[in-house]
């Protein structure tokens, strides 16, 4: 080597590096809700499902009673908040997965909750509209 | 976004063909090269080798390149009977043990050698595990106790011995971590199938005292959480063990240890 001075700019030693900043101490709800939810969905798409079926050929009118039952409007806003929670969960995955860039990462992360909120607050208050108005 | 396409520096180029003179039955070898030193990509050489002359292992075809035919070819090996975990690398598409790996379970045609996916490389076939097993270092392998030592050995019974088997086989030859997508991406943070695998090896280890903390240690969306369970650490394990049932096992006691 010649007298040109070397600067390392990190010294960090690898355990340094590989310990980070830690555990966050967070993970297992995240993972066990999105599980739970899975779970109410499987009952709540059959249902959804069915109703749709069943709606296939009638009226407006006929739709519009359907949807205004009390049950079915229960189970319907049911569906649509355990719907957009598991899919803000699995979105979230994904861009924690895929987004290398810290601060397009949490952008996105915080976007979609924003979006979900938005969408889920928007199919409840199109069924509580059909359910509420005689 | 996470790169799905190689920098120009990495693209791989032909290399050079060594043919072997007057072979009985010779197989193509085709074995990844690159060296830090000639500042040059690194290219696929093909090494001709006459299987009637060579030992029955992937491991003894690469010494008989580097004894015979091309003494620059680098790889690590030692033990040559899969204990020690040197020789993993990328044979006919999949991550295993060069020594254990035998030249006709590979698909006909030529044998393709690369070094363990996605790690950097030191040279040729060596990868550089420094942060592998700094993650290693990291969940602080080894048994923690707090009751005074007894004046014999720590004592388990042969059940409580059994929930060991299936973990204490690992030898840490990075297959598995290698193959997983997660750590691909997030390895930086994500401590891989085989790191998890020793993790879970000293949660269930009954002389063991510091499993709460063994999992506080654990409980964090990126250091355990992406595992997405697809199974390739299992699949490509040379010696036949689980990770991906170790690491659903740290999940189960993630969740048993909370409220549901």
């Amino acid at each position: 080597m010649s007298a040109k001075e070397i600067v390392v700019k990190d010294r960090r030693t690898p355990l340094k590096t590989a310990r980070g900043l830690g555990s966050s101490q967070s993970g297992v709800g995240h993972w066990w809700t999105q599980r739970v939810t899975a779970a109410a969905l499987v009952l709540l798409v059959v249902w959804f499902v069915l109703t749709v079926l069943c709606l296939l050929h009638a009226d407006y009118a006929t739709a519009h009673a359907t949807v205004a039952r009390p049950w079915n409007a229960l189970l319907l806003i049911a569906f649509v908040l355990t719907m957009f929670w598991h899919a803000v969960l699995g979105l979230q995955v994904v861009i924690e997965d895929y987004v290398v860039t810290r601060w397009r990462q949490v952008v996105l992360l915080v976007a979609i909750k924003f979006l979900a909120v938005l969408g889920a607050l928007a199919c409840v208050l199109a069924v509580l509209r059909i359910a509420l108005t005689p | 976004m996470a790169e799905f396409s190689l920098p120009k520096n990495s693209k791989i180029q032909p290399g050079k063909h060594f043919p072997a003179k007057d072979a009985k039955k010779p197989r193509i070898f085709r074995v990844y090269r690159w060296s830090p030193d000639d500042g040059k990509n690194p290219r696929v050489d093909s090494y001709e080798v006459d299987m009637a002359a060579c030992g029955p292992m992937v491991l003894d075809a690469l010494l008989k390149i580097k004894n015979e035919i091309d003494p620059s070819l680098t790889l690590r090996r030692s033990c040559r009977e899969g204990i020690c975990g040197s020789c993993a690398m990328n044979i006919d598409g999949t991550n295993t043990l060069a020594c254990t790996k035998a030249i006709d379970e590979c698909a006909s045609g030529d044998v393709k050698i690369y070094p363990l996916p996605h790690m950097p490389v030191v040279k040729d076939l060596v990868p550089d595990l420094t942060h592998f097993y700094a993650q290693f270092a990291s969940i602080k392998p080894w048994l923690r106790t707090q009751s005074p030592a007894p004046a014999r050995e720590r004592l388990q019974s042969p059940e409580e011995r059994k929930a060991l088997d299936g973990l204490y086989e690992c030898i840490l030859c990075a297959c598995c971590s290698t193959s997983c997508p997660s750590y691909w991406w997030n390895g930086d943070k994500y401590l891989g199938p085989a790191i998890l695998l020793q993790a879970y090896r000293w949660i269930v280890d009954t002389r063991d005292e510091d499993t709460g903390a063994r999992l506080d240690d654990l409980e964090d969306p990126f250091k355990l959480y992406r595992c997405h369970t697809i199974m390739n650490c299992t699949r490509t394990c040379p010696k036949g063990l689980n990770p991906a049932k170790a690491i659903a096992e740290i999940k189960k006691l993630m969740v048993e240890r909370r409220s549901a």
